[in-house]
């Protein structure tokens, strides 16, 4: 009666096909837990995955600093002094906080409200166009289809050179125009198109992603006259400092240069992804829990229901246990075959289970990942979660088994013989 | 081959207390094709299964080919059973997902034969009880007579010393009942110690000994039987 035994799992084999229903209703039970806890799991860990993405593409140590007006007086300085960040900032935060990874001071000309200030030919429209350092690529989620991004050669020698988003591109150039090495006038000042970028994926939070137009920092600065001003800054902190540290040392070195008040909180603005990107790790953890409790749950409710299922069956099978005793089967092999059978059974009802939620799940990842639904993607059950549900599987399995064999073997042999 | 001397069984069921066997002392030779009559509730089932070690005694003592058979273990109970002891029920006790040879060869695979032999042995035992045609047939496609047989086949196809059947042809035809019979008969001069239950005269007179129970007490050990 050992486990390598093949004519054991041929008595099995023959007990669970010659009793086909009873084999099936069991095994779909465990089936349909398992697929349900996989499909949540999965479509779980897609909606978190999804809303956290799209939040921000990887960034999410980044934040964003932009002066505003004192609030407070302040060493003879009146309240409400409007402020004007510039380039001496950049250096200063450059200089003097190491945590600092990224520094991009960035400068915007229009926008989605603003009038059409961008033209090529006859065609015109009205777009965001932003002074940048190269970096800023690794801040934002755009993908270069075609040609470049910046480089620091464009900064360095001011070039006048534009990569423009998708939209602006339909805007201002006919179907199947090239539309690298074309020049476009912002703000009459003429710009080579050197490449043409996608978002990544459908932003909610930046619709306007593809109607933008980037342009050297350096450039922007002269082209337009902005002199040594910058709009604001976005930074992102070295591996492993969280971002709102980062943030406050900005903060207060730039309240210094700028002679405002340590406490005011009114002088500058800021947004720290790292925030709402804690707070959303922080909801989907939550849900992650909850799928668990209630995955567990069904799992737990899977394994009783077989366990009744196989009470019922030791009911119905009392005869045939009966039989098998006076024929010379010792309580132990009464036992271990329902464990087996039972064990069998939610094995591979819940393999298949597992399998078949994986599947669905990646189905649904592959027929998402080239649309741009917001919300969701990459839905994924992790290694360890299949391996765990495995585990609670086998252990439910033998649990599953053991009531009923138990009970098998204390009914009397003479009364399980009458019970034809 | 079977000794017993003073048993007694009783069945306690709530406060009630019903003694079924009382003091039975009886010898059966190795050998021996025996019947068990009496009136329906004198114990004979009760006996049966005390003999086929499915049921405990209270007192006295019971030697199967010589060892005392007390206070068993289930398991050692089982072992036992499988070396010394084939059953034949009335109600067949086929197991009815299973073939009539998967039927046949269950003991064997209990005492731990390899498949091939087992199929080999089943389908010797099925021929023997001339039903080897039969041998992929579930319990539901055959007869009373033709389950009847392979029960038989089964109770033989471990080897045992004492043949038990309790009624055997209790749900046969007079016909097929004679038939089932004759085989035990030749099972018998093979060796192997037959013990039959019955309540038909006709059976009864097919085997060479009558025991008469009454009343949980053996009333005659070598009973003549009533004329036809
Ligand atoms: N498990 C049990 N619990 C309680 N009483 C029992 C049990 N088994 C048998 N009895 C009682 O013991 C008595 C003898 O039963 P047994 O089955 O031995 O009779 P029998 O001679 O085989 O009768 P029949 O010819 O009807 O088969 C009966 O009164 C029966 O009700
Ligand atoms: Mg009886």
């Amino acid at each position: 009666m050992s486990l390598i035994d093949r004519d054991h799992w041929r008595e099995i084999y023959e007990t669970l096909r010659g009793n086909k229903l009873r084999t099936f209703l069991t095994a779909f039970g465990v089936f349909w837990g398992i697929f349900m806890l996989m499909v949540m799991i999965g479509s779980g860990n897609g909606l978190a995955t999804g809303v956290l993405t799209n939040f921000s593409d990887g960034a999410t140590n980044s934040f964003f600093v932009w002066a505003q007006s004192t609030g407070k007086p302040w060493r003879g300085l009146p309240r409400g002094r409007a402020i004007q960040l510039d380039t001496g900032d950049t250096e200063a935060i450059r200089r003097e906080i190491p945590e600092a990874a990224v520094v991009c001071p960035r400068n915007q000309l229009g926008g989605f409200q603003g009038g059409n200030n961008v033209t090529r030919g006859t065609k015109s429209g009205a777009f965001s166009v932003m002074g940048d350092l190269p970096e800023i690529a690794r801040l934002q989620s755009i993908r270069v289809v075609e040609g470049r991004f910046l480089n620091p050669l464009d900064v360095d020698e001011r070039r006048k050179v534009a990569v423009i988003g998708e939209r602006v591109r339909q805007v201002l150039f006919g179907r199947g125009e090239q539309a690298l090495g074309e020049h476009i006038r912002i703000n009459g000042v003429y710009f080579r198109v050197i490449g043409v970028f996608k978002p990544r994926r459908s932003q909610g939070m930046e619709e306007d992603a593809d109607q933008t137009i980037f342009v050297p920092f350096t450039t922007f600065q002269s082209a337009f006259n902005y002199g040594p001003r910058v709009g604001w800054f976005a930074i992102t902190s070295r591996d492993g400092i969280p971002a709102s540290v980062v943030e406050n040392k900005v903060l207060a070195l730039l309240r210094e240069r700028h002679r405002v008040a340590p406490d005011d909180l009114r002088a500058f603005g800021h947004f720290n992804m790292e925030e709402e990107y804690n707070q959303l790790q922080g909801l989907f953890a939550g849900i992650r829990t909850l799928i668990w409790i209630v995955g567990i749950g069904t799992l737990a409710a899977g394994a009783i229901g077989v366990s009744n299922i196989m009470l019922v069956i030791i009911r119905e099978r009392t005869n045939e246990i009966g039989i098998r005793r006076a024929v010379g089967a010792t309580p132990f092999t009464v036992m271990s075959q329902i464990v087996f059978e039972a064990l069998v059974l939610t094995t591979a009802a819940g393999y298949l289970g597992l399998f078949a939620g994986i599947a669905a799940i990646e189905l649904a990842a592959a027929a998402l990942s080239g649309t741009e639904m917001i919300g969701f993607k990459d839905p994924q059950v992790p290694l360890a979660s299949a391996f765990f549900t495995l585990l609670v599987l086998v252990a439910s399995g033998i649990l599953a088994g053991l009531v009923p064999a138990v009970r098998a073997v204390r009914i009397n042999t003479v009364e399980a013989l009458r019970a034809a | 081959m079977v000794s017993l001397e003073k048993i007694d069984k009783s069945y306690v069921t709530g406060s009630h207390r019903l003694h079924v066997l009382k003091a039975v002392d009886l010898e059966i030779e190795s050998g021996e094709m025996a019947a068990v009559m009496g009136a329906s509730g004198s114990g004979k089932s009760t006996l049966m299964n005390i003999l086929g070690l499915l049921d405990n005694y209270d007192g006295g003592s019971y030697r199967l080919d010589g060892q005392l058979m007390r206070d068993l273990s289930e398991t050692r109970a089982a072992v036992l059973r499988r070396q010394l002891i084939g059953f034949v029920f009335q109600s067949f006790n086929l197991i009815p997902f299973k073939t009539a040879a998967e039927n046949v060869a269950l003991p064997l695979y209990y005492q731990g034969l390899g498949r091939r032999r087992r199929q080999a042995a089943a389908l010797e035992y099925l021929e023997r009880v001339g039903l080897r045609d039969w041998a992929t047939h579930r319990p539901s496609e055959m007869s009373g007579g033709q389950q009847q047989r392979v029960a038989i086949a089964r109770a033989l196809v471990a080897r045992p010393k004492l043949l038990l059947a309790d009624e055997p042809t209790g749900a046969l035809d007079s016909e097929t009942s004679h038939e089932i019979m004759e085989l035990l008969q030749q099972v018998n001069r093979e060796g192997v110690t037959v013990l039959v239950v019955t309540h038909e005269r006709d059976v009864a007179a097919m085997t060479r000994r009558v025991i008469r129970l009454k009343d949980g007490r053996v009333e005659d050990a070598h009973a003549r039987l009533p004329d036809a």
